[in-house]
């Protein structure tokens, strides 16, 4: 893992744009679910994934894995495009998305889906289930490494701040947090609705070593994810500044694209904004 | 039949119509005004309305002291984070404490749909109904929503009020008095008796006219209040009909089934089932095939009934001791 070459960084921008694709398809299909919140985090999970985690679809449940959990779980199909692309499941799955019997749920469910690695939805949850992952991989001497990914609003949660505590507490330095600052939650602008600043301060009071990145950069984030693993003594927390909806020119910094699926014309019109970057090389 | 509407969109308009002449309610939400329905509520008065955010305990927590400061505090989010997230919030703040704070939670049950099981709540009116002090009621639809939100305005100690997502039929006639505690026998019967809260009503009620259809006079009783229960209305169609069937859209463990088991098995213990959902969490999926799936529609009810009425024949024909 060094610094990305500029052919590497074509490579991720277009398996984003096609992972972008397959969010706007599988929404769509479904009828309901979360495009905003999972085309904002899909860049964080497109570095981890294909340039930092040690994971073999193949053996899903290899107990040396690196563990990722989507503690913002309503972003979902981001990481069932990320983890159908990576083999983890056939790609079919991915239209089958939220309906009946399926397994692929509206929320992530690791007893149905290979590659999940929590089941996550109820929000603030998910940094305290990675905290147990990071002090475990611990126990058994191993090296594995711990990612949870956490939403703005979902941290206005108290348990994301007694996880805080413990991880700082247990200097758990094989964690690494990634905030999807993306300034928007359901019911608004965070600002308005309820503040985190200053919040790289608080992480820093808590404890942590906080690093702050564009997150829709590949260079920085990986950077950043590189120099959090490198430290040692404390947990890392990198804020990753996105916007929600990214990708979609209607869809981005609209709160109203939390939770809505695309009618048909919606639909066409992002893919074939999808169409338009890739013939461009754009993100 | 009237044209369905939501138990949650009647609660919105509701509150800002009682917001109207009553200035000491508040209402809090934790970043679900839009699908709780209070946004209309915070659009009218904005001073009186609170958003915490995506902090459901902390939103608990802060409605105990408002009403401990002589408001009504109205406190909403999605039943799952109410009942379960909050739950030691809800215990010892606001049912220990006897406030006044009214708890309405929707998005309750399987009709949830495709968001899954991380949001459908299947245990909450367990959960509630075990508290002391705690008023727990299930309208049947958004006619009784209403109703049940002006009877519950002043109505002494905390409440917890369970309202759901989709559109519901009406099932209450105009003019059916609402009160909190009296249960509503919506039809008359003497083979068999439905009991059912919230949406199962609407069930309850086809079921019976499929019965009909068979010669079975079903009765259909609609317990709106779980807490504190009706035990006068169960004992007595118990003993009218000897046979019962109870309808909820929530665990079979705990719930309606479970409250009205605890009566009967000791005022008038008659062969009884319980349709509900059995000990398992839900799934994503469109809410009318999950209700299908899960075993909670009005044939699932007409099942029920003929083999409760098995059970009673046969218990009336064994022989005297
Ligand atoms: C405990 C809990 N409360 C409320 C919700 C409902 N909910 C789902 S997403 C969401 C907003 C999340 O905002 P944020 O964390 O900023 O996510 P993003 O902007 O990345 O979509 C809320 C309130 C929930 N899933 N869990
Ligand atoms: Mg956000």
């Amino acid at each position: 893992m060094s610094t990305l070459s500029v052919a590497e960084i074509e490579n991720l921008k277009s398996t984003a744009r096609k992972l972008r694709r397959d969010i706007i398809e599988m929404v769509y299909r479904a009828g309901s679910g979360h495009p905003g919140g999972a085309l904002s985090v899909l860049d964080i999970l497109v570095v981890l994934y294909y340039k930092v985690m040690c994971i073999d679809p193949a053996s899903p449940q290899d107990r040396e894995r690196d563990r990722l959990v989507l503690s913002k779980g309503h972003a979902c199909p981001a990481l069932y495009a990320v983890l159908a692309d990576l083999g983890f499941f056939p790609s079919d799955w991915l239209w089958e998305l939220r309906k009946t019997g399926c397994p692929l749920q509206g929320h992530p469910d690791m007893r149905k889906t290979p590659g999940v690695e929590m089941s996550t939805g109820s929000l603030g949850q998910g940094l305290s289930a990675a905290n147990g992952m990071a002090l475990a991989a611990r126990l058994d001497n191993s090296g594995r490494r711990i990612f949870a990914i956490l939403g703005d609003g979902e941290i206005q949660e108290g348990q994301i701040w007694e996880a805080a505590l413990s991880a700082s507490h247990f200097r758990l330095d094989n964690l690494t947090a990634v905030l999807d600052y993306n300034g928007l939650q359901i019911d608004g602008w965070l600002r308005d609705v309820k503040s985190l600043e200053p919040v790289a301060e608080k992480w820093k009071a808590f404890g942590w070593n906080v690093l702050e990145v564009d997150g829709h950069d590949y260079t920085s984030l990986l950077e950043a994810i590189k120099k959090a693993l490198e430290h040692r003594g404390a947990p890392s927390m990198i804020i990753a500044h996105t916007v929600k909806g990214k990708g979609i020119s209607f869809m981005e910094n609209q709160p109203d694209w939390h939770g809505k699926a695309p009618g048909e014309e919606e639909y066409r019109q992002a893919l074939a904004e999808l169409d338009t970057q890739e013939g461009e090389g754009v993100r | 039949m009237s044209e369905k509407i939501a138990t949650r969109d009647v609660y919105g308009k509701t509150l800002v119509e009682l917001g109207r002449t009553r200035e000491d309610i508040v209402v809090l939400d934790a970043d679900l005004s839009k699908s709780t329905k209070t946004a209309l509520f915070a659009g009218e008065y904005p001073q009186r309305f609170f958003n915490m955010g995506i902090s459901e305990a902390d939103m608990m927590g802060t409605a105990a002291g408002l009403a401990a400061s002589g408001y009504i505090s109205f406190v909403s989010t999605f039943g799952v984070f109410a009942a379960g997230r909050a739950y030691d919030q809800v215990r010892n703040s606001i049912a220990y404490t006897r406030l006044n704070v009214r708890i309405v939670a929707t998005h309750a049950g399987l009709t949830v749909g495709e968001d899954g099981a991380s949001h459908q709540t299947l245990e909450d009116i367990a959960l509630m109904r075990v508290l002391p002090n705690m008023t727990v009621v299930v309208p049947a639809d958004g006619y009784q929503t209403r109703q049940a939100l002006f009877e519950l305005v002043d109505y002494p100690g905390p409440v917890y009020l369970r309202l759901g997502r989709p559109k519901v039929p009406r099932v209450i006639l105009e003019g059916t008095v609402f009160q909190v505690g009296k249960g509503q026998l919506l039809k008359e019967g003497r083979d068999v008796a439905l009991i059912a809260t919230g949406i199962m009503n609407g069930m309850a009620l086809e079921a019976a006219a499929v019965l009909k259809g068979e010669g079975i006079d079903a009765a259909v009783v609609n317990i709106h209040t779980i807490k504190p229960l009706d035990r006068r209305l169960l004992s007595e169609v118990a003993a009218d009909t000897g046979a019962v069937v109870t309808a909820e859209e929530h665990s079979v463990i705990g719930g309606l089934g479970s409250a009205v088991a605890e009566v009967l098995a000791e005022t008038c213990p008659v062969p009884m089932l319980r349709v509900g959902v059995k000990d398992s969490f839900g799934e994503s999926g469109a809410p009318d095939e999950l209700m299908q799936k899960y075993g909670l529609t009005s044939f699932h009810l007409v099942e029920a009934a003929r083999s409760v009425l098995r059970a009673k024949k046969k218990k009336e024909g064994r022989p005297p001791k």
